[in-house]
């Protein structure tokens, strides 16, 4: 028998409504062998939550378009903390940040907040789908 | 003619319906008290008589009942997330005409398991998980209702990879364990047709019995569902129409009555606008919600508390201290009727209203705008039901109000509220006869024939 499909939680953060990326995202990680549960867009810190509890998941991937990254991934660490999800993987990718700055000091804040892994603009499935087999299958890059 | 007999086995009343199938017409109806003390047979047998003297002798083909005497089909649900599996655990209870009377989320506690053997259900829903999702809150919840007293049946409608498991936990235990298809296989996916029949099957198997309603074995065999369950069922064929044919397209109903209101959606309710965004559980198409806080007479308080005494007044044009009064009264002896004219029928007035409005905001959806960096956007959760345009309203504290139109258009037109979408325009139609769970069983053999009396009932009052 096959093991069982890691399964990962995924949506566009807070009042960003960037839809297309979400479904190649969707598309790719299920391609990739994943289980996945689509939030689509506008995503609450609490949804993403309450839909990894209820399905067991191993990840959190969450991505943001539109520049308010960073406000509305605030705190989601502490909330899964409270929420018993102790050793959920998280990640955030996108433009997470106000304007151009230098993505070491913005993966450093994010790193801090409590994601395991930041990805910047332009990053393609593949790089997020290499860290994911890594991070949870333990299959080397 | 082929007469058939259709029983409804109130908490109060025993109300008995007679049809003709052959050529769809109400053939009479009438009522006496339920006798739960004795057997439910005695107060059927009165109303039977009733019911004879107006039609003549009538030799029944066939004959249903449903029931929502000693107490109704009380049950409780266990899920996880209390907006995921435990709301679709909810649903699903009282989908199957259940009165939901303790909901559980997350792990139980041992008090809980305390309180659930004092509350005594009649079922039990345990859910919680996606297939193959969490196990772990599921497995707990079973094996601390392993220790819960009473013989209760517990349904399983969880995470399916852990059912086996929950099911050998509870073997031990008293309680008969029943496993039914998850409430929430895939994530936000509700799936509670299959458990809903779990739930009637038992009802059937078990708690007609349990209850002790009645000895005469041929009245069993007749009691099919629980009363709400036939009301849905009626609602649904209304508004879908019997196989082969329109029906009348979504509707809402209200059941308004002295301790409880509920409330009854045959619509999808999805959003009409291009940039809404929905959210949350999907909704099922037929859908009902109990307000257990609002009714006329046990629950009047509630209805205070949910509207506000200011409201109160408004709508009754009583002064405050009038309606404190009156409430003080109902609440002292809640079988009190009112006199034509009389301050009492104002405040019934202000109640039904004031009940029917809230019973509809609650459980229609809402809508909000969002301003995002790409625009306003709007975010939907529940059903939209502002363009339903029928309104059925029944319970005996409308019907013979003799101002249930008047009462139902003020409660549409109520206090603006941009984000409530219950129902703006619909037309007023009246169930005088009382006759939506008796249609809801008779369709279970005779759907053609339960639609047509429907649409005679009803629709002449639309001026359809």
């Amino acid at each position: 028998m096959d093991k069982p499909k890691k399964t990962l939680v995924i949506g566009v953060i807070g009042a960003d409504v960037h839809a297309v990326g979400i479904q190649i995202l969707n598309y790719a990680f299920t391609e990739a062998g994943f289980n996945v549960i689509n939030l689509g867009v506008m995503v609450s810190q609490e949804e993403y939550i309450e839909a990894a509890i209820e399905s067991n998941a191993d990840a959190i991937v969450v991505s943001s378009l539109y520049g308010h990254g960073e406000l509305d991934c605030r705190g989601l660490r502490e909330k899964c903390d409270e929420a018993g999800l102790t050793d959920i993987l998280l990640y955030v990718g996108g433009n997470i940040v106000v304007g151009k700055q230098p993505f070491e000091e913005v993966e450093k804040r994010f790193h801090e907040m409590g994601f395991n892994r930041v990805f910047g603009p332009g990053t393609a499935p593949e790089t997020t789908i290499a860290a994911l087999k890594e991070d949870l299958l333990g299959e080397k890059p | 003619m082929n007469p058939v007999l259709l029983i409804d086995f109130g908490s109060t009343y025993t109300k008995v319906t007679a049809v003709d199938t052959d050529a769809p017409a109400i053939l009479g109806t009438a009522s006496s008290y339920t006798t739960v003390e004795t057997d439910v047979g005695e107060g059927l047998d009165k109303a039977l008589a009733l019911l004879q003297e107006k039609t003549g002798p009538l030799a029944f083909a066939a004959r249903y009942a449903c029931s929502s005497a000693a107490g109704g089909l009380r049950m409780i649900a266990c899920g996880l997330v209390p907006s995921l599996t435990v709301e679709a655990a909810r649903r699903a209870a009282l989908g199957a005409g259940a009165k939901v009377i303790r909901v559980y989320s997350y792990q139980l506690t041992e008090s809980d398991v305390g309180e659930i053997g004092a509350l005594k259900p009649d079922i039990l829903l345990l859910t919680g998980g996606t297939d193959g999702g969490n196990s772990a809150n599921i497995l707990q919840n079973a094996q601390m209702l392993a220790q819960t007293d009473g013989d209760f049946p517990i349904i399983i409608a969880g995470n399916r990879v852990a059912a086996p498991q929950c099911v050998r936990l509870l073997q031990d235990s008293a309680h008969e364990t029943i496993v039914s298809e998850n409430v929430m296989p895939v994530f936000n996916t509700l799936n509670i047709g299959p458990v809903q029949d779990t739930i009637r099957k038992l009802f059937l198997r078990r708690i007609v019995r349990a209850k002790g309603l009645t000895h005469q074995q041929s009245l069993l065999n007749g009691i099919m569902m629980p009363t709400p369950s036939a009301v849905m069922r009626a609602l649904t064929l209304l508004a879908d129409g019997p196989e082969g044919r329109r029906g009348l397209g979504d509707l809402v109903a209200v059941d308004l009555g002295g301790a409880t209101t509920d409330v009854y959606s045959i619509a999808d309710g999805l959003p009409t606008g291009a940039s809404t965004i929905l959210r949350g559980l999907p909704e099922p198409h037929a859908k009902r919600t109990v307000e257990g806080d609002i009714g006329m007479r046990y629950s009047a308080r509630g209805v205070l508390e949910a509207a506000g005494l200011p409201r109160l007044c408004a709508l009754s044009g009583l002064s405050e201290d009038a309606v404190e009064a009156l409430l003080a009264r109902i609440e002292a002896s809640p079988g009190i009727l009112p006199e034509p004219g009389s301050d009492l029928k104002r405040l019934d007035f202000a109640l039904a209203t004031a009940a029917i409005e809230t019973g509809l905001t609650r459980h229609a959806g809402t809508i909000e705008q969002v301003f995002t960096p790409a625009g306003m956007v709007f975010q939907q959760t529940g059903k939209d039901l502002t363009g339903v345009e029928i309104l059925l309203m029944t319970g005996g504290a409308l019907v013979f109000s003799g101002e249930a139109e008047r009462i139902a258009q003020q409660a549409l037109a109520g206090v603006e509220d941009p984000s409530s979408l219950k129902p703006r325009d619909a037309r007023v139609v009246l169930d005088r006869q009382y006759i939506l769970a008796a249609m809801g069983l008779l369709c279970e053999q005779y759907p053609e024939a339960a639609f047509d009396i429907m649409c005679q009932e009803f629709l002449k009052q639309k001026g359809a």
